[in-house]
């Protein structure tokens, strides 16, 4: 690992590369998934004759911003050395909160728009308040929130779809300046941009790091551990509450079950993307390109009618190889 | 380092092209709910008989999970793999209302099996349901009185209150029951509910066979119901000639599969469940899929098409489409079904 369990030894991680080799290396997941990301490009480009439509790619683009969103999260608290199970199911809650507070509730569309982010940042600070403040494991304290909000969910509304107004429904379909771009990758560019300043040139993001690498010795070192874990959880239901309100103007319908089983995907593009779960390592960089890798093989194998039994098991083969060449590498490392 | 990346490229290569070997794009893609599902099995054997009666080129896609949006995905990339129709067993009636709104607009015809998109009619072009769900009530109220020769106390395991079937297909049960003379000497005590859980439809069904010493039928026009009942009539032995069967005993029928129900069926616990083939749906709908696709069928209430095997199938209002009918599984024929 890079040097996540190494404290006793008397250099500790080097955080700062000074020759050209070691940044190399440093980098070799990211290079990883890149290398996957172009094959995958010219392989579907090449053999599927219809997926080289800008058009078409565009639009497809829209059904992965919201995971893209809680990628971005997921990597931070990755990094940090936890897990959040449950930020699936906090989009499922919010995106059902909006609309029965709007449909059966009455109140303004627009209102729930304002608290869907505070919403979804307060069901973050419970399992933060859990994790930081009890000083819990994030796996079991999410495992139970990811049932909680989702059962919350189902018992608002059941079984049945909530219709939003015809004037909230399809951001999906708002292109950018004449492009084809839709709005929705426009913002998810610009989180992955603040989320990626945040982690890789702030000192809050060195502190994330330290915290994944070893939490005792960040702890010593004068990190604020607790705060930073709480604020962690926070923002990944702030940013879950954000791909919610996307979710429900694409689908124009708001039920219980939106992004059920998203989780396991944001977690297989972090580490995909070369973040160590044990924490300390993990770039958003990687994990953006990751995301790119599943949709783009995804989408190729959909154009090419291959069943998605199939394609799951091409995503686990990925998974496995990626985390197998990232581990052979880092074992050269040493 | 480098090898192995190179290695790793090749092999992603290799994953691509095996896709590439399935590059031509078929006239006819069916979405089921889920796959790996035996009922939905049945359906896509029915379209490929209808595939191979009429030439058209087909191929059954579906999702790993049955959810509201994972056929969303797939719906977006067959559309823009060019194919003709779509058919679908919609996960939800709404929110696949866009993706099915941009298929059509592209041109492409997208039909509904099984499921309706309900409030959403006109935003498909046409849909293929089982059998007229106003017969299915009295199809089994007349189930159950053939064996108790239309005397006898009888009760109703349903599953969840709210279930719009099981309450249209009870509604016209007991309808039929105060209309028809022939089943004056037939009487309802209770509709009980399981919510079609194994375990509480096994203990509500216990619960009817303790309250009622005199009971003489069960119906339960729920597939996990009536598995409930067969088992717990059989546990308590109380089916007709059963080691504890009071009188006659209790003769249970439903709506069930005939797998999950043909122990029962041939070892006399249950005379006969009811349910319609699921690969008629599928046959009808591959026929009308081909019909779109060759100019043959144009879709108009009150207009019909002609099912080889079946008979002539009818647009009915807001463009549905009957497979039908209702079939009865009974010692004789549950063999012959391998849903």
């Amino acid at each position: 690992m890079h040097g996540s369990h190494t404290t006793a030894s008397p250099q500790g991680p080097p955080p700062l590369a000074n020759t050209r080799d070691t940044l190399l290396l440093d980098s070799v997941p990211e290079i990883i998934a890149a290398a996957l990301l172009a094959a995958a490009v010219v392989s579907a480009w090449v053999l599927m004759p219809s997926f080289g439509d800008i058009g078409y790619l565009a639009d497809k683009s829209t059904v992965y911003v919201e995971s893209g969103l809680m990628v971005l999260a997921m990597t931070l608290i990755i990094v940090a050395g936890h897990i959040d199970l449950s930020c699936a199911s906090t989009l499922g809650l919010v995106g059902t909160l909006i609309a029965f507070c709007h449909v059966r509730l009455g109140i303004p569309l627009e209102t729930m728009l304002v608290l869907a982010v505070p919403l979804g940042a307060a069901l973050g600070a419970i399992n933060g308040a859990a994790v930081a403040g009890l000083g819990l494991p994030s796996l079991v304290v999410t495992l139970a929130t990811m049932a909680l909000y989702r059962g919350v969910a189902q018992v608002l509304i059941g079984d049945h779809s909530l219709s939003l107004p015809q004037w909230f429904v399809g951001i999906d379909r708002i292109t950018v300046a004449g492009t084809p771009l839709r709005l929705p990758l426009l913002v998810l560019l610009a989180a992955a941009i603040v989320l990626g300043l945040l982690l890789h040139r702030t000192v809050l993001g060195r502190w994330i790091v330290a915290m994944g690498t070893n939490s005792e010795a960040a702890r010593y070192s004068g990190v604020p551990v607790g705060g930073v874990t709480f604020l962690l959880f926070v923002l990944s239901g702030a940013v879950s509450a954000l791909g919610a309100v996307l979710m429900l103007s694409r689908l124009s319908v708001a039920r219980y079950d939106h992004g059920a089983g998203l989780e396991l995907s944001v977690v297989t593009a972090v580490v995909l993307g070369g973040a160590s779960i044990y924490g300390g390592r993990g770039t958003i960089f990687g994990s953006m390109l990751a995301m790119l890798l599943v949709a783009v093989v995804q989408t190729g194998m959909g154009l090419g009618g291959i069943r998605e039994d199939n394609q799951v098991t091409a995503i686990g083969a990925l998974l496995v190889v990626a985390v197998i060449m990232s581990n052979l590498t880092s074992r050269l490392r040493r | 380092m480098l090898r192995n990346t190179m290695t790793l490229l090749l092999g992603l290569c290799v994953l691509m092209s095996a896709a590439a070997c399935d590059r031509q794009t078929p006239d006819v893609v069916y979405i089921p709910k889920n796959t790996g599902n035996p009922y939905f099995d049945a359906v896509t054997s029915g379209f490929q008989r209808a595939a191979r009666e009429t030439g058209v080129s087909f191929q059954m896609l579906g999702p790993a999970q049955a959810g509201a949006i994972t056929q969303l995905p797939m719906l977006k990339d067959q559309v823009q793999r060019g194919v003709k129709v779509i058919a679908i067993s919609p996960n939800s009636p709404d929110a696949l209302n866009t993706a099915i709104d941009d298929a059509r607009a592209r041109g492409v015809k997208v039909i509904t099996v099984d499921a309706d998109l309900t409030g959403n009619e006109d935003r498909r072009d046409a849909a293929v349901l089982q059998v007229d769900f106003d017969l299915v009530g009295p199809h089994l109220l007349e189930l159950l009185g053939k064996h108790i020769d239309y005397e006898g106390e009888f009760a109703i395991l349903s599953a969840t209150t709210d279930a719009p079937n099981q309450r249209h297909w009870i509604g016209g049960l007991l309808r039929a029951l105060a209309d028809n003379p022939r089943y004056a000497r037939m009487k309802h005590l209770e509709t009980a509910y399981g919510d079609d859980n194994d375990q509480k439809s096994l203990t509500q069904c216990e619960a009817l066979l303790t309250k009622y010493p005199s009971l003489r039928g069960i119906i339960s026009p729920t597939t996990v119901g009536v598995a409930a009942c067969a088992q717990a009539v059989k546990s308590a032995g109380v089916y007709p000639g059963g080691p504890t069967a009071r009188g006659k005993g209790v003769v249970v029928v439903g709506l069930g599969m005939p797998s999950a129900m043909r122990g029962y069926i041939k070892d006399g616990i249950v005379p006969a469940v009811a349910l319609w083939d699921p690969a008629n749906m599928g046959h009808v709908a591959g026929h009308l899929a081909a019909g779109l696709i060759n100019g043959t069928i144009k879709p108009a209430v009150g207009t019909s098409f002609d099912v080889p095997g079946l008979g002539p199938r009818e647009f009915r209002e807001k463009m549905i489409v009957i497979a039908g009918p209702l079939l009865e599984f009974n010692k004789e024929n549950v063999d012959q079904y391998r849903f």
